[in-house]
């Protein structure tokens, strides 16, 4: 009887700028074994197909859950989270590749810092005065304002969202979706709103909003379904009425 | 002289609540983190933060609270902290409301509260079933602001590897090696902050914590002479999915809405759950505790399984799993209730709870003990002194620690909803302590170069011996065998022998971990490297938690030794002659034990000593009764 295997085909690189190479592996099946687990057994026997020993594959991993956006990756083509993926359901070989858009570090493991560079340009904050104990409460939300603000503050950073967008590349200034969401989701709280006008101001600059060719993809691949092209639809209108008070002045 | 510098190590909610009152008042800060820090660990929990806000009209109280967290604890932790800890968690929770927190509302508007484990009042804040990712996306987001302005510098992708010391023991840096280079370097600092998380990972692959959260960092303070406290105390999650890479948290709200636990009578029974007859399965948490049935508290029902499995040998298969079973009920009304952890389920195992029953196991999942903290005690209030430097400071001067590394608040158990606050308040509190202790302070020299040259120059060395190492043995197996290990003789049940062969295996682990071959010799991000280095961490601090375990000779909270176990007498009560033995028992238990564990690295091992718990607000005078 021969035993059930898995086959993964991995894209590989040593180091930022080397020339990728690809490798494939065999392991033993298990029913458990998601993209990652699978990963975690290869990582203690890295021998490929053809019987050499390699290293290790490396890729960024914590919390398994598909909660940290950490190992994020491109799965049979699909930028996807490694943890959340079962292998039962990918068709063979299991192709493994990184996430386009970033720069490589090594192997499956990128460099995702332009995603938390575009948060710092639209200010994807809330200017509280400080951190310190004030009497009172915050601001009362409503339950229904908290439902659509709540789908946008899960937005945990894993970039499937900017590798499936085709405006996002290593030479376009774009923000890209994640960003964009955050805006909306800034703008509609009660005290975040005070610092709309900055926040659309950055998104109307170069690299923001209208780089967006409306091609979908971004929300087709998030993980945690976050309404993408809603908030930039939304975003399109207060950018739009942003327009027209930066020209007759305040209302 | 330059301005005084912080470097904050970790960026959960503990260290990046310290960065963010430091950089607030004025001082500069390096913070340090393995990954980026809105990946870390914090944004696991799902349940919720405790406040006493009372919004459901239950006259709640501050009081309660406290009461709810030193018996929770079993009177081991100290009081003074528990007092500040739950007095501050309203105006806490309205802070991070402020930052844009999106709590879970009312329908006025207010933030809505849940009922959490082991208490009797509405007292759980809550953001949708992601409340810790909310919580540290708030101050991941407040931090990003003083990053822009200039005042935290983010060093992500760097790993702490030691303190450097000068030569009056005081905490001046640190050496820390960046993942991607491999290149190690100092950071001089003039107060160091410790925030680097539990370390489930001891007990890997059943533990409910992330891959990170290994412990390394606050094992390496301690081997440096860093004082580590309660190490014996451990809680685990009776109720966590099975996995090769990770047991995966099943909120006990599965049980509380009336799932079942059982095995089959016979373990060989190889019939698919849903065809063993009613009369062929053995409930037996309905059997063992006719009052509670299925609802029984953690620590119990962690027990029971154990028992079930490991002593009687009924797990599903022979195996370490057990069914909680969750067919029966209504389909609508639970997934309702409870779609967003059905989900989590059918994600990661593939089918859907409601069709066939659930395969869990106990799973480590929080350290109650960690780094000792100092406080300072306000006679006045009788809760920690405002500001004052000694608050959150190890002993070690200059160093600092927060967050699920420290030992405070949580005693013997920690409560439910409990950490994410006391995470969050202790590095508030640290980073308050840190200011006042820069600004108390006289002048202070600059550091010579020559000790931190010496320990970049050490570590350096440590990278070198083991990417040449070519011993034989692979650090991802070593930590298996540890993880299997702890969780076979230094987990929910204990004994003193299994410990003392414990003990004698950790040695060889040591041994084995200091003879590895890594399996490459990439100088570029190689994460065989850093693995190893953290898995022989691990194993010092396993030996912490075996030896502080063996010494304890008793049974308090988490640490449970059945041999030494105090039962009430069944179905007696104060007065009676039997009850009064029993309370005499207890009272001299509690006279030799209720103390706290403090661990001293030595070139022998871990060295055990006690020191007293101020227990000024709720001595422990009447032992517990549920009934
Ligand atoms: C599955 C799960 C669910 C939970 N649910 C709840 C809940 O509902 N309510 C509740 O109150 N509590 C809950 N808890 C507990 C709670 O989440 C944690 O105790 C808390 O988040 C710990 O926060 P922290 O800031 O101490 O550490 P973490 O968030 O773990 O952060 C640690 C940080 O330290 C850094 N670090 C570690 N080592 C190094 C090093 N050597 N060098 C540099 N950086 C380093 C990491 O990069 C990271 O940034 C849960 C825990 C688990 C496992
Ligand atoms: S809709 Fe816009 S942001 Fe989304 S993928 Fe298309 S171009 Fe990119
Ligand atoms: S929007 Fe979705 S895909 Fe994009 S970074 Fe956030 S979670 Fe990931
Ligand atoms: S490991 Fe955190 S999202 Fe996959």
């Amino acid at each position: 009887m021969t035993e059930r295997r898995i086959e993964l085909r991995i894209r590989r690189q040593d180091r930022p700028g080397s020339t990728p190479y690809w490798q494939s592996f065999r392991l033993a099946y298990r029913p458990s074994y998601n993209v990652l687990s699978a990963l975690m057994a290869l990582r203690e026997d890295p021998v490929t197909i053809s019987g050499e020993r390699v290293d290790p594959v490396a890729w960024e991993h914590n919390c398994m859950e598909e909660v940290c956006g950490a190992c994020a990756m491109l799965i049979n083509g699909r930028p996807r989270m490694a943890c959340s993926t079962l292998v039962d359901g990918l068709d063979p070989p299991i192709v493994l590749e990184p996430l386009p858009k970033f720069p490589v570090v090594r192997d499956l493991l990128v460099d995702r810092s332009r995603l938390f560079d575009a948060l710092k340009r639209v200010k994807a904050w809330i200017e509280i005065d400080g951190a310190w104990e004030l009497a009172g409460e915050g601001p009362r939300i409503s339950p229904r304002a908290w439902s659509e603000s709540y789908l946008y503050s899960r937005c945990m950073g894993c970039g499937c969202c900017l590798a499936a967008c085709p405006q996002v590349g290593p030479r376009s200034e774009f923000l890209g979706p994640a960003a964009l969401a955050q805006v909306r989701l800034m703008n509609a709280h009660p005290v975040g709103r005070f610092n709309r006008e900055a926040r659309l101001h950055a998104i109307m600059a170069e690299g923001g909003l209208s780089d967006c060719g409306n091609s979908q993809n971004c929300v087709r691949v998030c993980p945690k379904e976050i309404p993408l092209t809603t908030a930039i639809g939304e975003l399109g209108r207060q950018v739009t009425g942003q327009l027209l008070r930066d020209l007759f002045g305040k209302s | 002289m330059s301005a005084p510098r912080v470097v904050v190590v970790g960026g959960g909610l503990g260290g990046l609540w310290a960065s963010l009152r430091i950089a607030e008042s004025g001082f500069a800060v390096d913070l340090l983190s393995l990954f980026e820090v809105k990946r870390s660990h914090s944004v696991c929990a799902q349940g919720g933060i405790n406040a006493v806000l009372d919004v459901k009209g239950e006259h709640d109280s501050v009081w309660q609270h406290i009461v709810d967290t030193i018996k929770g604890g079993a009177y081991l932790a100290n009081q003074p902290p528990v007092k500040s800890l739950c007095e501050d968690a309203p105006g806490l929770i309205h802070t991070f409301e402020r930052m844009g927190v999106p709590f879970s509302r009312t329908p006025e508007g207010l933030l809505d509260q849940r009922l959490f484990g082991g208490v009797r009042n509405r007292r759980t804040c809550f953001a949708g079933a992601s409340t810790g990712q909310q919580l540290l996306y708030a101050l991941d987001q407040q931090v990003r602001r003083w990053e822009v302005a200039g005042r935290v510098v983010k060093h992500e992708w760097w790993e702490f590897l030691s303190l450097v010391l000068d030569q009056d023991g005081v905490c001046r840096g640190l050496a820390a090696m960046d993942l991607r280079s491999l290149a190690v370097r100092a950071f001089t600092a003039d107060a160091v902050v410790l925030a680097t998380g539990g370390l489930g990972q001891i007990y890997t692959p059943k533990t409910t914590c992330s891959t990170n959260a290994t412990g390394a960092a606050a094992s390496r303070a301690y081997q440096q002479g860093a004082r580590f406290a309660n190490a014996e105390f451990f809680q685990f999650h009776p109720t966590a999915m099975l996995g090769e890479d990770k047991t995966r948290l099943m909120s006990e709200a599965a049980r509380g809405e009336g799932g079942r636990v059982w095995v089959p009578r016979t373990p060989s029974d190889t019939r698919p759950p849903r065809r063993i007859p009613e009369t062929e399965r053995f409930y037996f948490l309905e059997d063992w505790y006719p009052a509670y049935g299925n609802t029984v508290a953690r620590d119990e029902a962690a027990r029971a399984i154990w028992r079930v499995t490991r002593e009687l040998g009924l797990g599903v298969g022979g195996g370490d799993r057990v069914y909680l079973d969750l067919t029966h009920l209504d389909r609508d009304f639970f997934s309702a209730r409870l779609g967003a952890i059905l989900e989590i389920y059918r994600k990661f195992h593939g089918v859907d709870p409601l069709d066939e029953p659930m395969e869990i196991f106990p799973s480590a999942h929080y350290a109650m003990g960690g780094l000792w903290v100092d406080f300072e005690k306000d006679p006045q209030t009788g809760g920690m002194r405002r500001d004052s430097p000694r608050n959150h400071a190890t002993s070690i001067p200059g160093l600092y620690a927060c967050g699920e590394c420290d030992y405070a608040y949580h005693g013997a158990n920690r409560l439910g909803a409990n950490s994410l606050l006391s995470a969050s308040y202790s590095g508030r509190v640290a980073g308050e302590s840190v200011v006042a202790y820069l600004r108390g302070r006289g002048r202070v020299g600059a550091p010579t170069t020559a000790p931190f040259d010496a320990e970049v120059e050490r570590q350096e060395a440590i990278n070198r011996r083991l990417m040449t190492g070519g011993g034989g043995h692979n650090p991802y197996q070593i930590h298996r065998r540890l993880g299997a290990l702890m969780t076979a003789k230094v987990g929910v049940v204990r004994d003193n022998r299994e410990l003392d062969s414990a003990l004698d295996e950790l040695h060889e682990l040591a041994e084995a971990s200091a003879h590895v071959d890594l399996g490459e010799s990439s100088t570029w991000a190689n994460q065989t490297l850093a693995h190893a280095r953290q898995v022989s961490d691990m194993i010092r601090l396993a030996e912490v938690i075996a030896t502080s375990a063996r010494a304890r000779d008793e049974c308090r909270g988490a640490h449970y030794k059945p041999e030494l176990a105090l039962p009430l007498p069944a179905g007696k009560f104060p007065g009676d002659p039997e009850f009064e033995a029993y309370r005499a028992r207890w009272k001299a238990n509690e006279a030799a034990w209720l103390k706290t564990s403090i661990a001293e690295h030595t070139a022998e091992g871990p060295r055990i000593t006690y020191e007293p718990v101020d227990t000024s607000l709720l001595p422990p005078d009447e032992p517990r009764d549920y009934r």
